[in-house]
């Protein structure tokens, strides 16, 4: 037996109170390592998405910089056409590398996920997608076998979701059309993953938008002339131009807030926790005045009783991390769910990152907590005088 | 020639109150010598348990001057008294005060951890079995009667091989047939191992078992 042997025994003394200290660390840590990691999931996320576009630049219809992130990233609604006469245009600038033009259109199909319904997202490309986006592989079938026949190349999820496989006719009852799945793309964890792609020409045909297109993406020779590359393009009438590195601004600022009210609520959660746990361990030192007494007769020095009431608070701090740290692992998937639905946009891919080195550094924290809760408790009993301790309490 | 083990002259030991200060223990002489019984006797309020704490080491003393194992404690630190007592005086209490959680055994060991000595099972069963409850050795005290918590507590007294053992009303919670047995045990103690004694009681027929018999009135010695 030894003093962590007596701290251990006596916290098991009132379970029910130990238990419930130890859970109310747990929380908080659980909320603070599942923000911390959504944290670093999001930006990796992001990184990740936005690095897999493949394109430096996007250039869009004149309409607000917000619409233009989600266009590109979400591929909802709002969305504005220009004439595919730009992109003839810009296809001429010679620090152009790779040019992609690209029209995305959306269709509610009330068959989608099993009679739930849903949004299907259709983006016409031409062959120079694929120049953009090299890593691209099918995992079935191949590329069109035209540029305007009714064939579509499904995302890997959209194949998943809707059960699809290469040689299967797609009926889209809106438009009264029937398309020719020819390939499957493989997973790519972007935004790739849920299209449709089409053909430009029959895109443009079956959406009734002859001769217009939603985007143009492009990666340029040299990383080093984006700027000058887009200050000419600002100069062009009824466009406007997008780069990834604003994109990310974008997104970023529209979390910063956010993030600013999750880390308080986290901050006031470990507020709470640090002082239940220095509650309880004074409840439990003055509970326990006689025994301290007892003990510092028998021979306990006042760093001997110091230590006892520390590696107690120290305990319950150790275990409420680990409780925390199992209960944010187990619980990621349900926050993750959570965060899909309520954020403005996320990214594709995991969204709350937790990492070896956040878990030891949040366990290191909550020892970190556990001495500082336990200093003024282990101090009070410290100071015990024997006899006032033995002899006057109740 | 024996060692002397307590030395108290003039001991003084008073309280301060908010009104008034109460002397406890009034300039009490008294020597202890090794192997020595000695009974504490008198009513409640007259100082035994006092003066028992101060030549304990447990508490400071207000004036006089106090020698404990040949070394003067009279203005000793906290520090300095937690090593004067530590290992050599054992304890037991009214309330038997043992520590719920732990079992019989480890109560036993409790005071070898303080004292930094290795915590030895084997001696703490030895010991629950010179005080008749080596069956009990793994009980928890809620497992025990009064008197068996008692001899636990004897035992843990002990577990240190000290040279002094302080009993404060170590009777006070028992019954008569137990009450007894803790007496019987003292004197088997003092008797067989030498061990120097100092029991409090105000109980005249136990106190009587003692060797010597030091009665206290209103903090002097009557």
């Amino acid at each position: 037996m030894n003093l962590f042997a007596i701290s251990f025994k006596t916290l098991r003394r009132k379970k029910v109170r130990s238990v419930l200290t130890v859970g109310g660390v747990g929380i908080a840590v659980a909320v603070l390592v599942s923000l911390l990691g959504f944290d670093a999931g999001y930006q990796q996320a992001l990184g990740n998405d936005i690095d897999k576009m493949g394109y430096q630049v996007l250039v869009t219809a004149k309409g607000c910089p917000y619409e233009a992130a989600t266009l590109m990233l979400k591929g909802g609604g709002g969305l504005r056409y220009m004439e595919d006469a730009v992109y003839e245009k810009i296809i001429k600038d010679e620090r152009i590398d790779k040019i992609t033009p690209q029209l995305v259109s959306t269709v509610y199909d009330k068959e989608k996920g099993g009679g739930q319904g849903g949004i299907s997202m259709f983006m016409g490309v031409l062959d120079s997608y694929l120049e953009l986006k090299p890593w691209v592989r099918f995992k079935s079938g191949g590329w069109f076998s035209s540029g305007a026949a009714d064939e579509a190349i499904m995302g890997y999820e959209a194949a998943e979701i809707e059960q699809r496989s290469v040689g299967d006719e797609i009926f889209i009852a809106k438009l009264n059309k029937v398309l020719k799945v020819v390939g499957i793309l493989e997973r790519t964890g972007t935004q790739d993953d849920g299209v449709i792609f089409l053909p430009m020409k029959t895109a443009q045909k079956i959406f009734d938008l002859p001769g217009k297109i939603t985007g143009i993406g492009i990666k340029l020779k040299d990383f080093g002339q984006l700027s000058a590359f887009e200050e000419d393009l600002y100069n062009e009438p009824a466009i406007q131009v997008v780069s990834m590195a604003q994109v990310k601004g974008t997104i970023f600022n529209l979390m910063a807030s956010a993030k600013i009210l999750a880390n308080s609520i986290a901050t006031v959660a470990v507020i709470v926790a640090l002082v239940g746990v220095i509650n309880t361990i004074l409840m439990s030192v003055f509970e326990r005045t006689k025994e301290i007494g007892v003990m510092k007769a028998l021979g306990a020095s006042r760093s001997d009783v110091f230590r006892i009431i520390w590696i107690e608070t120290t305990l319950i701090c150790v275990l409420g991390g680990l409780l925390g740290e199992i209960l944010a692992i187990v619980g990621s998937g349900a926050v993750e769910y959570i965060l899909k639905r309520i954020l403005p946009y996320a990214p594709s891919g995991k969204l709350v990152l937790i990492s070896m080195p956040l878990l030891l550094i949040s366990l290191a924290g909550a020892v970190v907590t556990g001495l500082l809760a336990g200093i003024y408790p282990a101090f009070r009993a410290a100071s015990m005088h024997p006899v006032e301790a033995i002899r006057n309490s109740g | 020639m024996k060692e002397t083990i307590i030395k108290a002259e003039k001991l003084t030991k008073a309280f301060k109150m908010p009104a008034e200060e109460i002397v406890a223990v009034d300039a009490v002489d008294i020597q202890i010598d090794e192997g020595d019984f000695v009974s504490l006797m008198g009513p409640s309020g007259s100082g035994k348990t006092t003066l028992l704490d101060v030549i304990g080491c447990l508490d400071f003393l207000t004036s006089g001057r106090l020698l404990v194992f040949g070394r003067d404690v009279s203005s000793a630190r906290e520090s300095e008294l937690v090593a004067r007592r530590r290992g050599r005086i054992g304890f037991v209490f009214q309330e038997f005060l043992l520590l719920p959680e732990l079992t019989a055994l480890e109560n036993v060991e409790l005071p070898m951890i303080f004292a930094r000595m290795k915590p030895d099972p084997e001696k703490a069963r030895q010991l629950l079995e010179k005080v008749g409850l080596g069956g009990r050795a793994d009980h928890l005290p809620k497992e025990l009667s009064g008197g068996e918590r008692q001899r636990v507590a004897v035992a843990r007294s002990l577990a240190t091989s000290p040279k002094l053992l302080l009993a404060d009303e170590p009777t006070g919670n028992l019954d008569t047939r137990n009450s007894q047995e803790i007496f019987s045990l003292f004197r088997k103690l003092n008797e067989e191992d030498g061990l120097t004694i100092v029991v409090t009681t105000h109980d005249r027929e136990l106190g009587s078992q003692a060797a010597r018999t030091v009665r206290l009135k209103d903090g002097k010695i009557a």
